[in-house]
């Protein structure tokens, strides 16, 4: 994959020369707040060092535009200046891990949020404690990545993007389907009868659609319908799961139904992961979860509207996904990336460039801005960061992201066959989590 | 005469000798020479293939994750988890079985092809080029292409195929085991069939026209002239292929890494993937090594048993 310089990278359909200006005005902020909140970091001041150092930062593909968004805006407004690499997502385990390994990491690594502590139990974060303490914003950083990123009371990461599985439903086959466009499922059973409403119209339509063969997606999606109903997937430490609960099993049977009815768009059997949010855009999917990182990417003339994740019998919750980013241990320039991290999550970064792209920022105190204001879609998506969770385990990748791994296989047994193996595949990735 | 004659083998050891005393010095610069001209591939190998060889055997040995680096020897734990793991023999079981099915089906139809084309008639370059030219791709790209064209959400394959009134509804080229196995052999074959199609065609070329004619004249048909004269002068360009695909095949992992990742339901897990699957995803170096030490045992052996079957039939 190549890699794509902040200046000259490809982000024309983001980033418009107005942010230039804002992120140049928002160095001015970062620096004022540091000096406000000065006196509790450590030999370098609160907003680290601008001294037109070149550092390296890697991301994966899955949150590029974000994250190009981001760098670019630093770039244009900082003597600092960030290489951006971005790397594939399916690779991006690898790529840290043998760079690890020979000791090649870049000065900043963005990782998927799950990764993370298995990346601060091998060390490869320097220990930002007193860093992010000293932000006076600490408090409002979404805490459910400053908790995966935290290892022995350190804390090793900020959150770089946050990404929550929420639902998107096609108002435009909703009125088709005779159903009111302003009442999304606020139960799966209603989700159930929604699907099979817009699905009904036939002519290519579809009900729903997930990746029936991605483990990602489906504890990015299958999950939050657990926790919508006050229920865990996994014991506090991540080293057993309660998959095959009632409820667990409640959320599997309505993703059978959907496959034995043919209520899903084709493709869902094979779907690995990497076109699963292609799908909905195309306009012929009435009603399914995906990533709040691709509303700002949807086409203009889709008139789609976002909902919570509901449970069985209502409730709602998300997967407070995407990446958190730390500076790795072995940079030399950790001052220097400290500089980006810090402004990275001031308010005008957040909020002319995070929120401007119709993302969610990292601070529950901008929750409520001048771009949420103008499209509700983006507070309902706001305001589930505080319903939502992060899991938290350090075997995450091998047990539910490996396509050969134990969930996956419970996944495909539970919605693909008969489900009678839930039972022996939950014992698997209990087994794979304690490894 | 007889002083003469004595004085000869007196005169002849000292020249021998002085000769000797003067080319020992070129003696010994031909051995430096020599040496000189074979270090850079010597030290080639060691650097690129001993060195890594041995760190993978002591890797082979250690408890050594990829995020920790070495912990210290662990024999033969390493082994025993290669082993254990319950895709280990499914693993081993689905690569013999793709090693049958694409070995059997690239040597058969690279050698139908070889024959259409081996006469040099009017196109015959034609067909020949257009048959070498998928070789000329990547198999990482070409791989990315099957993808593409046998995706159900995206691609055009199945689409085409509903449009024509050929199937009803999507294709799912990938999403069972068998379909997953035979597109998968299908992009093999589609890929490498010109290329094994030329090394056969380099041997039907060596035999002599004149044994065809003179069967021809003794009135052979032209299935006993490809059973009794083809095939066996044919020998050693299909033991070429049969090794090349035989360990390409046993080897399998990028078609399967981008077209199936293994699936679907780790029905086409091939054993390299399992060491891929064990480095970078349960991030221990360790198992990895040992598995890729048992792959490579495994190689050797086939190997050294498929050049004695060869040795013994040449000389028969």
């Amino acid at each position: 994959m190549g890699s794509t310089v902040g200046p000259h990278g490809r982000v024309r359909r983001l980033v418009t020369g107005t942010v230039a200006l804002l992120a140049a005005a928002g160095l001015v902020t970062a620096c004022g707040s540091g000096d406000g909140g000065g006196g509790g970091g450590g030999s370098a001041d609160a907003d680290g060092v601008d001294d037109g150092a070149t550092l390296t930062m890697w991301t994966r593909a899955a949150t590029r535009p974000q994250s190009e968004a981001l760098v670019k805006a630093y770039n244009d407004s900082h003597r600092n200046k960030i290489e951006l690499t971005v790397v594939p997502t399916d690779d991006y385990q690898a790529k840290v891990g043998a760079a690890a390994g020979s000791k090649d990491l870049p000065d900043l690594f963005a990782s998927d949020v799950v990764f993370v502590p298995n990346y601060t139990s091998s060390r490869l974060f320097a220990d930002l404690t007193e860093r992010i303490d000293a932000l006076p914003f600490a408090e409002h950083l979404a805490q459910s990545h400053i908790k995966a990123g935290t290892y022995e009371d350190k804390k090793y990461v900020v959150p770089h993007t946050l990404d929550l599985s929420v639902l998107f439903y096609n108002k435009d086959l909703y009125r088709k389907a005779k159903l009111d466009p302003d009442k999304p499922p606020t139960s799966l059973s209603e989700w159930d009868r929604q699907a099979r409403a817009v699905d009904a119209l036939g002519g290519g339509v579809n009900g729903t659609f997930f990746g029936g063969n991605c483990g990602g997606c489906g504890v990015f999606t299958w999950w939050p319908s657990v926790w919508a109903a006050g229920e865990e997937v996994l014991n506090k430490e991540g080293t057993r799961a309660t998959l095959a609960s009632d409820t667990a099993k409640k959320v599997y049977d309505t993703y059978r139904g959907w496959v034995t009815d043919d209520i899903v768009a084709p493709g869902a059997r094979e779907e690995t992961g990497t076109t699963w949010t292609g799908v909905f855009p195309k306009g012929k999917v009435g009603v399914m979860p995906m990533p709040s990182t691709t509303l700002g990417l949807m086409p203009k003339d889709l008139d789609l509207g976002v909902a919570p994740i509901p449970g069985p019998d209502g409730g709602r919750s998300t997967f407070v996904g995407g990446d958190a980013i730390g500076i790795s241990a072995t940079s030399e320039s950790a001052d220097q990336a400290w500089n980006f991290l810090a402004w990275s999550l001031g308010d005008k970064a957040q909020v002319d460039v995070v929120a401007a792209h119709k993302d969610v920022v990292a601070r529950t105190d901008l929750a409520s801005n001048k771009y949420s204001k103008a499209d509700p879609r983006l507070v309902t998506v706001n305001e589930l960061v505080a319903d939502g969770r992060t899991p938290y385990a350090l075997k995450f990748g091998q047990t539910f992201n490996d396509p050969n791994g134990p969930w996956l296989s419970l996944m495909r047994d539970a919605v693909f066959g008969d489900g009678a193996s839930v039972d022996k595949d939950n014992d698997a990735v209990s087994a794979s989590l304690a490894d | 005469m007889q002083v003469k004659e004595a004085a000869e083998p007196r005169t002849r050891p000292e020249r021998r000798v002085r000769p000797s005393r003067v080319t020992a010095p070129r003696w010994h610069s031909r051995t430096a020479q020599g040496l000189a001209y074979a270090a850079p591939t010597a030290l080639f190998v060691a650097v690129f293939f001993l060195l890594p060889l041995l760190l993978v055997g002591r890797m082979s040995l250690s408890d050594w994750p990829l995020l920790a680096g070495d912990r210290g020897l662990n024999a033969p734990e390493n082994y025993a988890d290669a082993t254990d793991s319950t895709l280990f023999w499914p693993a081993v079981r689905f690569t013999l079985l793709y090693t049958v099915i694409v070995t059997v089906a690239l040597l058969g139809l690279a050698l139908l092809l070889a024959l259409l084309v081996q006469e040099s008639r009017p196109g015959a370059g034609f067909f020949r080029t257009v048959y070498f030219l998928p070789s000329a791709l990547g198999l990482a790209s070409a791989s990315l292409l099957f993808w593409g064209l046998y995706s159900p959400t995206t691609g055009p394959l199945s689409r085409i195929l509903e449009k024509l009134g050929l199937v009803d509804d999507p294709v799912s080229f990938l999403g069972t085991p068998t379909s997953a196995l035979l597109s998968t052999v299908f992009l093999i074959v589609w890929k490498f069939a010109g290329f094994y199609m030329l090394i056969l065609l380099v041997g039907l070329q060596r035999i002599p026209h004149e044994v065809f004619e003179a069967a021809r004249m003794d009135g052979a048909s032209r299935g006993q002239i490809f059973r009794s004269i083809t095939l066996p002068l044919l020998r050693p360009s299909l033991a070429l292929t049969l090794l090349l695909c035989v360990t390409g095949s046993l080897l399998a992992f990028d078609q399967f890494f981008i077209l199936t990742k293994g699936g679907p339901d780790n029905s086409t897990v091939t054993v390299v993937q399992l060491i891929y699957r064990e480095a970078f995803q349960r991030l221990d170096l360790g198992t990895a090594a040992a598995l890729s030490i048992i792959v490579l045992g495994v190689l050797l052996l086939l190997n050294v048993l498929q050049f004695r079957g060869l040795r013994r039939a040449d000389e028969s």
